[in-house]
């Protein structure tokens, strides 16, 4: 019993040479891809715009000032353009805000990860998430009518705009994202590494902090950088409460602005397009841009590792 | 050398009499129960902490939380403000918002998630959406102020501050598609593919339809996100004082869908809360209060939606 060749090739074949269809597929593939490369987009065009802006400043203000000078007066008439106060700002906020939700944040996820029992933890998780949905001008709110007037209680010199009061909140605000993202990085740590150190006699508070956290080490660093690239951007919190006076201090109780306060205080005004104020803006954003690219870039390699970890 | 090493370690652990191994493992049990406890405690203090700040703004803004605040537009006098051009205009924008983000992230995560080969040129897209999530939103204002209101004129309006909350949202939306589309099983691709259907059609049919829930999750957190976002909003040019109303986008009259309203001068509600909150008199203060508590009913709203959405997935769906 010879078998006979079919009379016609199999119906995936005949398929792969229907050209309509094959025509509608790779148009389908060719939108799905540039919607893809929408984000590639959206990059180019935050670099395109922060550089031809910022170029227009840098034409009329040398780097060199821009980098060294202390002082920070684009709108006056006796115009200064040192980016320093700002930084200096922006780093002391962000520098209160992370001695409160380092701690706290790391504490947490610790007791969330290894602690816990189920009950709670499916409980909590949820509220950290909802937390870190509360839009952060609310959190400005708290800042200048509720947490300041209690810092004034306890040291009356204090300006009603301070850098400390910003801090603590953003802080706060900080806790839940730290509290999350090191709290992943711990449960992705395998169970019997645990089960091994338990077997050896550990208690639990051994495991966790002589087991547990060196192996998330990578995800938990990842958790800090991505928090202070947070404090960093944060806007409105600074913006309402820590000061709109550009000044080169690292003193948390008097008030100062940071980058990003100086951009909502000039968007809030009336500047001119192509004015150097205007363009100032995009220059200050630029710096604010690289620190943040540069802290994301961190956090992701220190992310990437604790993920290949295992 | 190396036996004097080994001596020395060995030496470290002397012979214990039972009663130091109690004594030990009681100090630890002790610090097992310590810092439990700290753990507990911080996590409560934390979030009564948060509870104390939500109590306070209720309290605040309760008085002024009524019928007409909803229906009066902003004043110079506090008790007659409202925030009616608020609420519209930030519905307004968000529709613009969900018309840009969703078709785009949904096909970039299909496309990243199904199409993509593994070379550098996706490298490229997939190491631009993570850095995109961790830019500042004033950024994005930034951007916009500069790409959308001066290189293409569409002035400081709806649709102008619609596209740049729609550019914000977009990654959260490309990411939690990706998310949703990983956990479903290959076989399920496999299955359509044995009958016949092509790339498009698993995907439409199958991969999209199985993911729907996840998809809508991102959604609904990037939706929120944009809606209490203020930053970006104020670097566009939002107006702080409006008291009008967009056209309307229906009419009775043919053509009965007018555009117009795209072009209108804007406020939202973030912005009213803030332009409340930067004034001196306390009356202002008050309705920052009730309008911050809109924003964060609305807010938590659409999150615990989302949250519970996930939550039915992951317990519903075995594969």
């Amino acid at each position: 019993m010879a078998i006979t060749p079919l009379q016609d090739p199999p119906i995936s074949k005949r398929l792969a040479k229907n050209i309509k269809r094959n025509f509608i597929e790779r148009i389908i593939e060719i939108i799905l891809l540039f919607a893809a490369l929408a984000a590639t987009f959206i990059t180019l065009g935050i670099v395109y715009i922060l550089v031809t802006e910022a170029s227009g400043f840098f034409r009329e203000v040398s780097v060199i000032e821009f980098l060294t000078s202390r002082q920070w007066s684009p709108l006056f008439e006796d115009a200064h353009y040192g980016i320093l106060p700002l930084v200096s700002g922006t780093l002391t906020t962000s520098f209160v805000a992370l001695m409160i939700a380092i701690p706290i944040g790391t504490i947490a996820a610790i007791y969330l990860s290894e602690f816990a029992s189920h009950k709670t933890r499916e409980s909590v998780k949820p509220i950290l998430e909802l937390l870190v949905g509360v839009p952060t001008v609310v959190f400005g709110y708290f800042t200048l009518l509720f947490v300041t007037p209690l810092l004034q209680k306890l040291n009356p010199d204090l300006p009603t705009f301070n850098m400390l009061g910003a801090g603590i909140v953003m802080g706060v605000m900080i806790i839940p994202y730290i509290a999350s993202v090191a709290e992943d990085a711990m449960k992705a740590v395998p169970m019997h590494m645990r089960e091994g150190s338990y077997a050896m006699g550990a208690t639990k508070f051994q495991t966790a902090i002589r087991v547990v956290t060196p192996a998330a080490t990578s995800g938990i660093i990842a958790a800090y950088i991505l928090g202070i690239s947070r404090a960093v951007g944060e806007t409105m919190v600074v913006a309402i409460a820590a000061g709109q006076q550009p000044s080169f201090t690292f003193n948390p109780l008097e008030g100062a602005a940071t980058i990003t306060a100086y951009i909502v205080q000039v968007a809030m005004g009336d500047l001119p397009h192509g004015s150097l104020g205007y363009q100032s803006i995009f220059a200050a954003g630029m710096v604010l841009f690289l620190l943040t690219f540069l802290f994301n870039i961190l956090g992701h390699m220190a992310r990437k590792r604790f993920a290949e970890r295992y | 050398m190396v036996k004097d090493k080994m001596d020395s370690e060995f030496s470290l652990i002397k012979p214990k009499t039972l009663n130091e191994v109690r004594a030990m493992i009681r100090k630890h049990k002790r610090n097992d129960f310590i810092f439990s406890s700290i753990g507990l405690l911080t996590i409560i203090f934390a979030l009564l902490t948060l509870l104390i700040l939500f109590v306070d703004l209720v309290m605040d803004g309760y008085p002024k939380l009524n019928y007409e605040f909803f229906t009066d537009f902003p004043s110079r006098r506090a008790a007659h403000a409202g925030i009616l051009s608020a609420w519209v205009g930030s519905s307004l924008i968000m529709l613009v918002t969900f018309i840009t983000a969703v078709p785009m992230g949904v096909a970039a995560g299909v496309y990243l998630e199904e199409y993509a080969p593994k070379n550098w040129f996706t490298d490229i897209i997939e190491i631009n959406v993570t850095n995109l999530s961790g830019v500042p939103s004033i950024i994005y204002g930034l951007l916009a102020l500069g790409l959308f209101v001066y290189t293409f004129h569409l002035g400081q309006t709806i649709v102008t501050a619609g596209l740049t909350l729609g550019l914000l949202m977009l990654p959260i939306v490309i990411v939690s598609t990706r998310e949703a589309i990983r956990s479903i099983p290959i076989a399920i691709r496999e299955a359509a593919y044995a009958v016949g259907a092509t790339k498009w059609q698993v995907v439409l049919h199958h991969v999209i339809q199985y993911s729907f829930g996840g998809i809508l999750t991102g959604i609904i957190i990037g939706m929120a996100r944009a809606l209490g976002e203020t930053a970006p909003i104020i670097t566009v040019g939002a107006l702080t004082f409006i008291a009008f109303l967009p056209p309307a986008p229906i009419s009775s009259s043919a053509p009965f869908i007018s555009f117009e309203w795209l072009q209108s001068g804007f406020t939202v509600l973030p912005i009213q809360m803030f332009s409340w909150l930067s004034r001196p008199e306390h009356a202002f203060h008050i309705n920052a209060a009730a309008a911050g508590v809109v924003i964060i009913l609305l807010t938590l709203l659409m999150n615990s939606t989302a949250i519970w959405l996930r939550y039915r997935i992951r317990k519903n769906i075995k594969w």
